[in-house]
């Protein structure tokens, strides 16, 4: 399984100063590597229609951590991310073979109210999509169409989640402002508040700075550094520098099959697949 | 595939994810079902119509004898009087027809080619200003009730159009009611919509082709007439097609500018009787459910039923292969 | 310069020519449109001036020119118009949200679609057959007639049936003729809303129908508001359904005898009574005085038709201006 390449990587002969530093950061790595297993794909196929794009992808995702999911466009990596609320079910014509759980339950089981899903799995999309409302009643969607109407706990709400998605001390003095007012980057992070305003323990995340210049998406990375002490995260990404840096493991996908998955670290520096390294190196993608 | 990992699926599963909240999940079946009917309401209504025409004119329900049951087919598209209400009661739809028909092909004569040329002036030459100033005004007048053009007919288009040119100019007799001037009317009418139908068409030709052609050296004219619209073909065929049934189908205009003498004539400045003004006039006036005569508006609705739900069905045809050719 | 440089040179100047002159014709076809809107626009105000005035609106049609008036039109429309639009509306709505957002490619879809867009080519006429076979007459299955009354404390409803040539025959006619202008406008409406926002509400675990409640619909609002408004216009001016259902020509009356705003609030059985009373409308006194031979009445149908004109510029007007208004507020 691919997974295993990561597992044992091979002892140096002569240690050098830089071999000391790694073998200091494998220890961090075996420590990564330990993490519980929030979110588990076994054996995933995906179809649009009669285009297969997910090839039994088999993926154990860690808690409480940020996992990079990267590829060239198309090799389904949004659509794996998909899957794990079930976002596809409301597309036409989509089918799906395999396993998906989510601590260890299965969401594509009978019975399971995909509601409750997107709640536990929030997601952030690419372009930011603020409601045409005001910033509070953004935020206090979630609770609201979950049928929370006190108004002193969706206040609450609001403050806490507000902070957590560092939009707090901007927005604080026009909560009843219309969202669509705010900068590109506000707005997104107006997006991750009011996705964390469900309490979700797993954050799903489709490039969501990629429609940002430079110093929106250091703060959205800041964010994402953060937030990962409370929240699992899973992020898909086309810059390799931004999953180098904000990520703890990474998923290389490459025509709808998962090529290598492992601590970002590693992975970077010594890429189990010559596939894997040819993108990270840049030869194609 | 065994984890190597601390397995969190051990039981201690909180169970949010299952089983919430049912009476949620039935409130979101009920709208949707309540959604489903509004949208079923549709093809109820066309039920409605093909029934309630059907067993007036084709087939009666129960003792009561319908329509074509007591004069034949033949008949009914043989004979040249149509005379319901005498007491020598024939029942031939050619006087209706004709006039129907007449007044139809006389609005064709104005309002296709003024909508065509002016569908073309929006789209390839007027500037977006001058688009701006007269699509809301072809909106207005596509949107004045027909009874208005009706008036307009009687009031101003015969003793101020027709009577000065065709009576005093050529020594014509131009009748009150007259044919022509239910025709002009109606022409005018159904000019917005071939303008704006034949505009989306026209407007959906790609740019590239245009400028395929200017840079082989045609003049505007050249491209309009050349490319665009051969390339957009079908589409104004559709909009054609959907103007001469809203011609064939218009019901007030016609009654009153062309009066109700159901002859079978040629003559556009005569009095003729359309189909939609026999029904007009037979309902404004005393007529016995079940009579004979109240049949034979049920016949003569689905005469005209047919007429334009084919001339519909082609619009469409035609417009499906226009869409095949460019996606 | 050479003989066939003069040839291309002269073939080049007739091109021109032929083109300006074709673009000329095109732009006299775009002016028709124009100018008949002016002709017809002034000439109906002149022949109605001195004739449309405060007695006109507030008094009913006479068998005297001078006298004759349009209260009962008035009234008439109103209710006729009012019910129309409590009927289509939220029908009209529903079965758009059902088409775009529930729907799946099933062959009973498609079948919906194709057959909306053949009932908005049936002849209103047609609609007016439907109306007086299903409403007015209710197949004849009801040869004595009844009327059903509901006693609702302060005021009673009668309800009759089979339903007679009443405001209530005429506004369900109308809202079938009228249904899938409604339903289409609404369509457009819907699928102008970008799909991010469905996803983003979903994502947060909204349901389906609080997506479309809370998010699709309020953003949708003015569109969809536009499209009715349009559509009521068109039901304004329809007359041939109405003839068809047996709308009187000579009225004497409003429905439920309210002849005021205030008798709206003063007199709650006249409000009950008004869907199940007989009517006329607007456009149908216009057709009536057409009709009439004395010259004096083409007169008082040009003040009716500047009447209708008017409740049809204010109710244009407003849809152009909810229009603009939401286009400028909301970017996505």
């Amino acid at each position: 399984m691919v997974t295993e390449s990561t597992q044992s990587p091979e002892p140096p002969a002569l240690p050098s100063l830089a071999d000391i530093t790694t073998a200091f950061s494998d220890v961090a790595d075996v420590a990564e590597r330990e993490r519980a297993v929030k979110v588990e794909t076994i054996d995933l196929d995906f179809f649009y229609g009669d285009v297969q794009a997910l090839f039994g992808v088999s993926m154990q995702v860690p808690e409480q951590a940020v996992t990079a999911l990267i590829g060239p466009s198309g090799c389904g990596k949004s659509t794996y991310l998909r899957t794990l609320n079930r976002m596809n079910d409301i597309i036409e014509g989509t089918r799906l073979s395999g396993t998906v759980l989510v601590e260890g339950q299965d969401i594509y089981a009978g019975g399971i109210d995909v509601v409750a899903l997107r709640k536990r799995v929030g997601m952030v999309f690419q372009k930011s999509t603020p409601f045409p409302k005001s910033i509070f009643d953004n935020v206090a969607y979630g609770p609201r169409v979950a049928g929370e109407k006190n108004k002193a706990v969706l206040t609450e709400i609001v403050e806490s989640s507000l902070q957590r998605a560092a939009l707090w001390d901007e927005v604080k003095d026009r909560l009843d402002d219309s969202a669509l007012a705010l900068s590109g980057g506000q707005q997104q992070r107006l997006c991750i508040a009011r996705t964390l305003a469900t309490s979700p323990d797993v954050v799903l995340m489709d490039e969501p700075a990629s429609a940002l210049d430079p110093a929106s998406t250091a703060r959205i990375e800041d964010l994402i550094f953060e937030l990962k002490k409370n929240y699992t995260i899973i992020i898909v990404t086309h810059n390799m520098q931004q999953a180098a840096r904000i990520s703890d493991h990474t998923a290389f996908f490459f025509e709808g099959k998962l090529i290598e998955f492992g601590v970002t670290r590693e992975l970077f520096t010594r890429p189990g697949e010559q596939q894997t390294e040819d993108y990270i190196t840049g030869r194609f993608g | 595939m065994t984890s190597q990992r601390n397995s969190v699926g051990d039981g201690s599963v909180p169970q949010t994810l299952t089983g919430r909240v049912t009476l949620g999940r039935l409130k979101e079946q009920a709208v949707k079902a309540v959604f489903f009917c509004c949208a079923l309401l549709s093809i109820g209504t066309t039920i409605g119509i093909i029934y309630v025409l059907v067993t007036e004119a084709v087939v009666g329900v129960g003792d009561s004898q319908a329509f074509f049951q007591e004069v034949s087919l033949v008949e009914f598209f043989t004979e040249t009087r149509w005379t319901p209400q005498f007491a020598d009661k024939h029942f031939g739809i050619l006087p209706l027809l004709t006039g129907t028909l007449m007044i139809a092909g006389i609005a064709a004569c104005i309002g296709l080619p003024v909508g065509l040329a002016s569908a073309i002036y929006l789209s390839e030459y007027a500037s977006p200003r001058v688009r701006n100033l007269v699509k809301p005004v072809l909106e207005v007048l596509a949107g004045i009730p027909t009874v208005v053009y009706g008036y307009f007919a009687l009031v101003f288009v015969t003793p101020y159009v027709l009577r000065p040119i065709f009576q005093d100019g050529l020594g014509l007799d131009v009748g009150v009611f007259n044919a022509a001037s239910a025709g002009i009317v109606v022409g005018i009418m159904i000019i917005p919509m071939v303008s704006s139908l034949s505009e989306d068409a026209l407007r959906s030709v790609p740019q590239g082709l245009r400028e395929a052609a200017y840079a082989l050296g045609s003049t505007k004219l050249d491209v309009s007439l050349r490319v665009v619209l051969p390339a957009a073909f079908s589409g104004v065929i559709a909009s054609f097609l959907l103007a001469i049934a809203r011609a064939v189908g218009e019901t007030m205009a016609v009654t009153i500018a062309a009066g109700q003498t159901p002859d079978l004539t040629l003559n556009p400045f005569r009095s003729v009787e359309s189909m939609t003004a026999f029904i007009v006039n037979v309902s404004l006036g005393d007529t016995a459910v079940g009579s004979i005569v109240y049949k034979s508006l049920y016949a003569v609705a689905l005469t005209l039923f047919v007429i334009t739900l084919a001339m519909n069905i082609l619009s469409q045809a035609v417009l499906r292969r226009f869409r095949e050719v460019y996606q | 310069m050479n003989r066939s440089a003069v040839e291309t040179a002269e073939r080049l100047a007739s091109r021109h020519r032929k083109g300006r002159l074709f673009e000329w014709a095109c732009l006299g076809a775009t002016s028709l449109g124009v100018l008949v809107l002016v002709v017809l626009l002034v000439g109906v105000c002149v022949q109605a001036w001195g004739w449309l005035d405060g007695d006109f609106v507030s008094s009913y049609d006479s068998r005297h020119p001078r006298e004759a008036g349009i209260l009962a039109g008035i009234w008439g429309s109103f209710w006729l118009i009012g019910m129309t639009a409590i009927f289509s509306v939220p029908i009209g709505v529903g079965a758009a949200v059902y088409l775009e957002e529930y729907a799946d490619r099933s062959w009973l879809t498609r079948l919906i679609q194709v057959n909306l867009a053949n009932l908005a080519g049936v002849p209103s006429i047609v609609y007016g057959i439907l109306g007086l076979t299903v409403f007015v007459r209710m197949f004849g299955a009801f040869p004595d007639g009844k009327v059903i009354v509901v006693s609702l404390g302060i005021a009673s409803l009668k309800i009759p049936i089979p339903f007679g040539r009443t405001v209530l025959s005429g506004a369900l006619t109308l809202t079938l003729l009228i249904l899938p202008v409604v339903i289409v406008a609404a369509q457009e409406a819907l699928r102008a809303i970008p799909g991010s926002i469905r996803n983003a509400s979903i994502a947060l675990g909204a349901s389906r129908w609080q997506t479309i409640r809370l998010q699709v619909l309020p953003a949708a609002a003015p569109g969809i508001l536009t499209g009715i408004i349009l559509a009521l216009s068109r039901a304004i001016g329809e007359t041939a359904p109405l003839v068809m259902i047996g709308a009187l020509t000579y009225v004497a009356f409003t429905p439920g005898g309210i002849e005021t705003p205030i008798d709206v609030i003063r007199d709650p059985q006249g409000v009950l009574d008004a869907p199940y009373d007989t009517f006329t409308a607007l456009p149908i006194q216009i057709f009536n005085w057409v009709s009439r031979p004395k010259v004096e009445y083409q007169h008082v149908a040009a003040a009716g038709i500047l009447v209708l004109l008017i409740v049809l510029l204010v109710l244009n007007g407003t849809a152009i201006l909810i229009r603009h208004r939401y286009r400028k507020g909301i970017r996505w």
